[in-house]
């Protein structure tokens, strides 16, 4: 049933090369361009890896048969994109590392995805929650990359924007029907909104990094995409029944390596067998 | 497979015109369609079967499930979270081809939550090392296969439909799993170590899968004239041993038995039988993971409640206000 994702990325030094002539001279021309380009690649990943590590979690155990189907499909989906934003850091970064030796071979600190994404799962509503807020930023900002000045970097946004426009659609979906549905799904799905806003503001809040690579066209400035995605979640919030938090501060330093507590615990499961067996082939 | 022991309803009278005319039918080949009539025997005996083999499936994901949080690479977690996906849609499948005999998804789980269906014995084993991994594709989906290939010319149309998407998918498990065997079998000291284990732990619960012996069951003779078993549980598992012993060999990993040797005149291996003992225990809900397995499956049910109960609502308030703004349009 499920389709595997492509595991074939494009290589960078054809990056490099520019199969428009833009890229190739970015990298060269803009000398500290390079490190800013590999840590928003980690960004990217780590952030699709970390969601679906978490989301894989359900597996088996899900609410329902359909749902626990679903949830494996994105899980899968947010696997094949990180091998594909984790591959081309790889190989930006130059030093040989794999998309797998980025995933199982470094350390909270190094780590680079949002905070959002690492918090535990929560009953399903939560889960549910953190996708559509997830979804509406993702969606928003594979649809801007698809005009990246770098070729790869346009590929994948491409490439994944297809299957995050249809977790979005899900997510959006369930979080209507499930804040109008009773009176404990919407208290339920009220709560984990609470909980998971201030996590959100993150996503739109730049750095020197971001700035660096909005510079060179790679892509849009995180604020920008503030605006667009607070009208699509406000719509779907108003639907769902739901109230806006009013709560404005951001919490925020996953994407320069400050982590929660809970991000060791994950990395602890997740990098076992390659910690505990270095170098052996899997 | 999956349907280790399932009691069929045998008659002890003489059948009825209607009853001759039916079994005719599956003599002459034809598949039983959902609307048309079947002996009661029949619909209950198929499913109790379906059901029986739609909870392996679901059970089936939790060993594994155990591991996709810690599978080594990328590659390998995708390929487990896509098998365990997998395994819930064969459950989806059997559920909706046992639904056309009327009963309901809901009351099948209810079955099994109260432990009055059973399913699979061998989704009571733990998951303890990576190599189990390998080891449930290669040798429990390959005794699934076994089993269900025969299964594809059951005389029931929807299971037999179902059978054919579902064969298809347990292939690639298979294959998947041998291939984490063979990295391990050919890795480190510690990964052929922890093969051998695997195989160990795993090869006689596999054989377990088939069922005990049931040549001379009643049961058995009246499923196998309606086909809906094709073969008897020693053929398959004959089958499956004759299959996967030269496997194990070329992964150069030893089958746990010592009395296992080729057999030149019944063209076979001959092979110690599992101990049924052990079987019927793990039955009873004394294996090592049954009270956990089961419970993982109400817990799932139970948390999710608030969660099937507000889609309800939904629907039912989207329902009213469709009708409310028609008869305003009106
Ligand atoms: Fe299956
Ligand atoms: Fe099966
Ligand atoms: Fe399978």
């Amino acid at each position: 049933m499920p389709s595997l994702p492509d595991m074939a990325t494009p290589n960078v030094t054809e990056l490099a090369a520019g199969r428009r002539g833009a890229s190739r001279d970015m990298l060269a021309e803009v000398p500290d361009l390079k490190p800013a380009f590999f840590e928003w690649l980690c960004r990217m990943g780590d952030t699709t890896l970390i969601l679906g590590h978490r989301l894989s979690e359900w597996c088996g155990h899900g609410p329902a048969l359909e749902e626990d189907i679903a949830i494996a499909n994105t899980a899968l989906d947010l696997i094949g994109h990180t091998q594909m934003w984790l591959n081309l850091a790889g190989e930006v970064e130059g030093q040989g590392r794999s998309a797998d030796d980025l995933a199982y071979l470094r350390d909270a600190m190094h780590f680079r995805n949002a905070l959002l994404v690492e918090l535990p799962n929560g009953d399903i509503g939560r889960t549910l929650m953190r996708q559509f807020l997830f979804d509406a930023w993702h969606h928003e900002m594979l649809g801007r990359l698809e005009g990246s000045a770098v070729t790869e970097v346009a590929e994948i946004a491409a490439k994944a924007k297809k299957e995050v426009a249809y977790h979005l659609d899900r997510s959006s979906d369930l979080v209507v029907r499930l804040g109008d549905g009773t009176e404990e799904s919407h208290a339920r799905m009220q709560d984990a909104l609470d909980i998971l806003w201030p996590y959100t503001g993150e996503f739109c809040t730049g750095d020197a990094v971001d700035a660096a690579v909005a510079k060179a066209g790679i892509a849009p400035r995180p604020e920008d995409l503030r605006a667009p995605w607070l009208a699509f979640v406000g719509e779907v919030l108003e639907e769902a029944t739901l109230d806006m938090p009013q709560n404005g501060h951001a919490q925020k330093g996953g994407r320069q390596g400050r982590h929660t507590e809970h991000l060791g615990y994950l990395l602890a499961e997740m990098q076992f067998l390659q910690r505990a067996y270095p170098g052996a082939e899997w | 497979m999956y349907a280790q022991m399932v009691k069929s309803e045998p008659t002890d009278r003489d059948p009825t015109p209607e009853e001759q005319a039916f079994q005719a039918r599956i003599d002459a080949g034809e598949k039983i369609e959902p609307k048309e009539w079947m002996p009661e025997g029949y619909r209950k005996t198929l499913v109790r079967q379906i059901g029986q083999h739609a909870h392996s499936e679901i059970v089936g994901q939790l060993p594994e499930g155990n591991w996709i949080t810690r599978a080594p690479t990328l590659e390998r977690k995708a390929i487990l979270l896509a098998k365990v996906q997998d395994e819930a849609g064969h459950g989806l499948y059997l559920y909706s081809a046992a639904e056309t005999l009327g009963i309901s998804r809901d009351e099948m789980f209810e079955q099994l939550h109260s432990g009055k269906a059973k399913y699979s014995s061998i989704f009571n084993y733990p998951t303890l090392t990576w190599a189990d991994i390998g080891a449930i594709g290669w040798l429990v989906d390959g005794a699934a296969i076994m089993n269900q290939v025969p299964l594809q010319r059951t005389s029931y149309g929807p299971y037999a439909r179902a059978m054919v998407r579902i064969c298809k998918e347990e292939s690639f498990h298979q294959r998947q799993g041998y291939h984490i065997m063979m990295k391990m079998a050919r890795g480190t000291d510690a990964q052929r170590e922890m093969a051998q284990d695997a195989l160990n732990r795993f090869w006689f619960p596999s054989l377990m899968m088939f069922g005990p012996s049931d040549k001379d069951s009643v049961h058995s003779k009246q499923s196998m004239a309606w086909k809906i078993k094709i073969n008897t549980n020693d053929e398959l598992r004959q089958r499956f041993v004759n299959e996967t012993v030269p496997q194990a060999e070329f992964l150069g990993l030893t089958v746990p038995d010592p009395d296992l040797a080729w057999n030149e005149e019944k063209g076979g291996y001959d092979f110690s039988e599992p101990d049924w003992d052990e079987f019927y225990e793990v039955l009873k809900g004394n294996g090592p993971c049954n009270r956990e397995r089961l419970g993982a499956r109400v817990t799932a049910w139970e948390d999710g409640a608030w969660f099937r109960e507000g889609l309800t609502a939904y629907a039912e308030k989207a329902a009213t206000r469709r009708a409310a703004s028609a008869t305003a349009a009106e």
